[in-house]
């Protein structure tokens, strides 16, 4: 069975976030940038599933600019055995990212898709419903545990109540949670390695992803916390709360 | 954990990638593209450790990367006009001429940070093996006692020393020659310099500390290309120090504070004084209303000619500011970095990867003469301020060719006890962000996981709550600009609390400790800051 381990290259999660001047997105220069990390659990679990038998081949694949390339290099020093790049330096949205990934499910023949619940960029936690809906195949999201056997996953997913457990028939779209594993390290002659591996690039106009999209109006920071005020006894505050008309 | 490690053969092996490990690494394969040559750096990413002002002379990349500047790193500004200042509470006083080792005219001001990753991509180009996130834990060595190596530092390792389930273990890479480029401090290069008595014949190394935020400013604030510097307040005229002011491109300004750590008094806290400096009327009128954008601190070497160990050992090299090659008159240790490594490149070259004899040109290079030249220039200021300004002045004018050459004292040693009838300096009222030290290491993004060994050994930490409370009393937790070292009191008695996952990685501690039993040693690698255009 191949596995599809689709990522994304996003800011990574230390990093500061500043939104620019202009309220037109966040100042991405000179920041670090890494895979989206639910991606990264999806792309272990894809790793520990071959090592158990399960796949036969994992391929991780991204859409996005030329330098996306590091990601994607990052996956297969993890383990990945090949890479797919769709190249674009366009914006690409939720169900234009899954109509394209559902074209590369097809003409790969994966038997299952692996990827993270949501990236961590625009959280839009969208994709990997809209994909198994464009495929027809039945999902598991927000997985906690999976287990294959014989053309079936069996899911554990997070929800309010406790664990969900959800048996699936394969092929199938399977998305990662936080606790699903911890995503190993890479070891140095694993980077090397990596270069070589193949990586193919795949032009955009390959796809069809004329459909309507969402227009982002304006990004801006939340509004900064005014300054708070040291006061000395129990009255002086009931008569702050009292001028303030909060009690 | 077995000791049986995986290898790995180079030719060349770099620790470090900051300027002066990827000018070597560049030059090397510049020279022999056959040559097999690794770079290992501790930071997440190449920049993310990398901390200066910084203006920067620009000969040593021009011959380094001669097209550098059709693509040059993001926010570098070509100086237009330099200003020196002397600082009072109150007001402050332009200098009518700037100081000739001041002059900026033809240099650039640069995130070293944006510098570095460049300079990497430039390496990777090239054929160089640069691998961030690999800490070079300690030195290798053969039975000769040559060094053959590095190992790099085990991942997955709990609080107490324990493989977790994500354990993996640190390598051995082997390389004919193994090139120090760790800045300032390095440990592993502290280890060697004790290991083979490389400083036998040099003064005791001497340090500051630079403290820098990057800026975002309201519109006409800044005027790119502005370079500032001052003395004075809010330093007494016994400790030896002073402020940078650089103005970039798109309303961003870099302030920073320099102090020597050869200061005396056990209550100065540099961050403090950084932040003094900041709210002073001159400076809170740049800032003010502005937004901070990052936070960092950094050692550097000052000792210069003196106290320049013996720079190449069996197997091994030292450059750049690991060897303490800095010129501080100019305030300035890039350019020597980079000519350094392109030194020992040219050197590893023709000796066939050979350490004998790099000494010896190295002191003969124009990087030595430079450290010469002004070797008795920060010596002169132990005797404060003002005697300081008028001997490094007679220095200038006579180029360096006086005979005399003055001492350097370990910083450490010149901790004066702390009278306990003195009153702890209070702090003044302020405005600017950050508001103390914890607010201000959100802004170096500095991260390690929490449950990995402790990466600052303290040897003894009965002394802290004993003899180092009553003499000094725990200047610790005040010179670290991170917060990383606190004394906590609780029912059982006061005890030293290190908030290691703080750490932005400056080697302060290390350095000034008064007892020096606080060794700095590489956490998993990736830990640390992760510095944006610092």
């Amino acid at each position: 069975m191949k596995i599809l381990v689709p990522i994304k290259r996003v800011v990574d999660y230390n990093v500061r976030i500043r939104v620019k001047s202009d309220g037109s997105g966040v100042d991405l220069n000179g920041v670090k940038m890494s895979v989206n990390p639910f991606d990264e659990i999806a792309m272990e679990e894809a790793l520990r599933l071959r090592e158990a038998g399960v796949a036969s081949e994992v391929v991780p694949l991204t859409i996005g600019t030329a330098k996306a390339e590091d990601q994607l290099r990052t996956c297969l020093a993890m383990g990945g055995d090949r890479a797919l790049h769709v190249v674009t330096d366009a914006e690409i949205q939720p169900l234009q990212a899954a109509r394209i990934l559902a074209e590369l499910a097809k003409r790969e023949e994966a038997g299952l898709v692996l990827m993270g619940k949501q990236a961590i960029d625009d959280d839009n936690g969208q994709t990997p419903q809209m994909l198994a809906a464009l495929l027809g195949w039945p999902q598991a999201t927000f997985a906690s545990e999976v287990k294959i056997a014989d053309g079936k996953a069996r899911v554990h997913r997070e929800v309010d109540s406790g664990i969900e457990s959800l048996e699936i028939s394969l092929p199938a779209v399977i998305s990662a949670d936080l606790r699903l594993n911890e995503p190993r390290f890479i070891k140095l002659p694993d980077i090397m390695k990596a270069k070589r591996k193949p990586l193919d690039k795949l032009e955009l106009s390959e796809f069809d992803i004329a459909v309507p999209t969402v227009e982002i109006v304006k990004t801006s920071p939340p509004p900064t916390r005014a300054a708070g005020r040291m006061v000395k006894e129990v009255s002086e505050l009931v008569a702050v709360l009292k001028d303030k008309g909060l009690i | 954990m077995t000791d049986e490690r995986e290898v790995m053969e180079f030719d060349v092996v770099i620790v470090g990638a900051g300027p002066a490990g990827l000018a070597c690494a560049i030059r090397l394969k510049q020279l022999n593209d056959e040559l097999n040559v690794c770079v290992l750096e501790k930071g997440a990413i190449v920049g993310a450790h990398s901390l200066a002002g910084a203006v920067i002379e620009p000969q040593a990349l021009d011959q380094l990367l001669p097209n550098w500047r059709d693509n040059p790193p993001e926010m570098c500004v070509p100086v237009t006009r330099d200003e020196v200042h002397m600082m009072s509470a109150t007001g402050s006083f332009k200098f009518p001429i700037t100081p000739p080792q001041m002059n900026n005219h033809g240099n650039f001001i640069v995130s070293l940070g944006a510098l570095t990753a460049k300079m990497a991509e430039a390496a990777e180009e090239l054929g160089v093996e640069v691998y961030p996130g690999f800490p070079a834990r300690e030195a290798l060595f053969n039975d000769a006692g040559a060094v053959i190596g590095v190992r790099t530092g085990d991942m997955g390792v709990d609080r107490d020393g324990k493989p977790k389930d994500s354990y993996t273990q640190g390598m051995d890479l082997h390389a004919k020659l193994t090139v120090f480029s760790e800045g300032c401090r390095g440990s592993c290069t502290k280890q060697l310099i004790k290991k083979f008595e490389l400083d036998k014949d040099a003064d005791p190394q001497t340090y500051g500390i630079g403290i820098k935020e990057l800026w975002q400013v309201p519109e006409g604030r800044s005027e790119a290309g502005l370079v500032m510097h001052t003395m004075g307040w809010p330093l007494d005229s016994s400790t030896y120090g002073g402020s940078f002011v650089y103005h970039m491109d798109e309303n961003r300004i870099a302030v920073g504070f320099v102090i020597g750590l050869d200061y005396s008094d056990p209550d100065l806290e540099p961050f403090e004084k950084f932040q003094d400096f900041k709210n002073h009327p001159k400076i809170k009128a740049l800032l003010e209303g502005g937004e901070i954008i990052s936070y960092g601190a950094r050692a550097i070497s000052d000792g210069g000619w003196q106290s320049l160990p013996k720079t190449e050992m069996p197997g091994a090299l030292l450059i750049g500011d690991t060897a303490g090659l800095l010129n501080l008159p100019k305030i300035k240790g890039v350019h020597q970095a980079l000519k350094s490594g392109m030194l020992a490149a040219e050197h590893i070259h023709e000796t066939a990867c050979s350490s004998a004899g790099y000494d010896a040109k190295l002191r003969e290079s124009a990087v030595g003469k430079e450290l010469k030249k002004v070797r008795n220039f920060r010596p002169a200021f132990h005797w404060g301020l003002w005697l300081g300004v008028l001997i490094s002045a007679l220095e200038t004018v006579t180029l360096g060719l006086l005979p005399w050459t003055l001492k350097n004292h370990a910083d450490h040693a010149q901790l004066k006890k702390r009278d306990p009838a003195k009153p702890r300096p209070t702090k003044a009222e302020r405005s600017l962000a950050p508001r103390d030290r914890l607010a201000a290491v959100y802004f170096a993004a500095t991260e390690h996981d929490e449950d990995q060994p402790v990466h600052l050994q303290v040897a003894d930490t009965d002394i802290c709550v004993s003899q180092c409370a009553e003499e000094y009393g725990n200047p610790c937790t005040r010179f670290c600009p991170a917060g990383v070292y606190e004394i906590v009191e609780e029912e059982a008695g006061k005890r030293l609390q290190i908030n290691a996952a703080n750490c932005v990685h400056c080697k302060t501690c290390d350095i000034k400790d008064p007892y020096q039993i606080i060794n700095w040693v590489t956490p998993e690698g990736g830990s640390g800051p992760n510095y944006q255009l610092m």
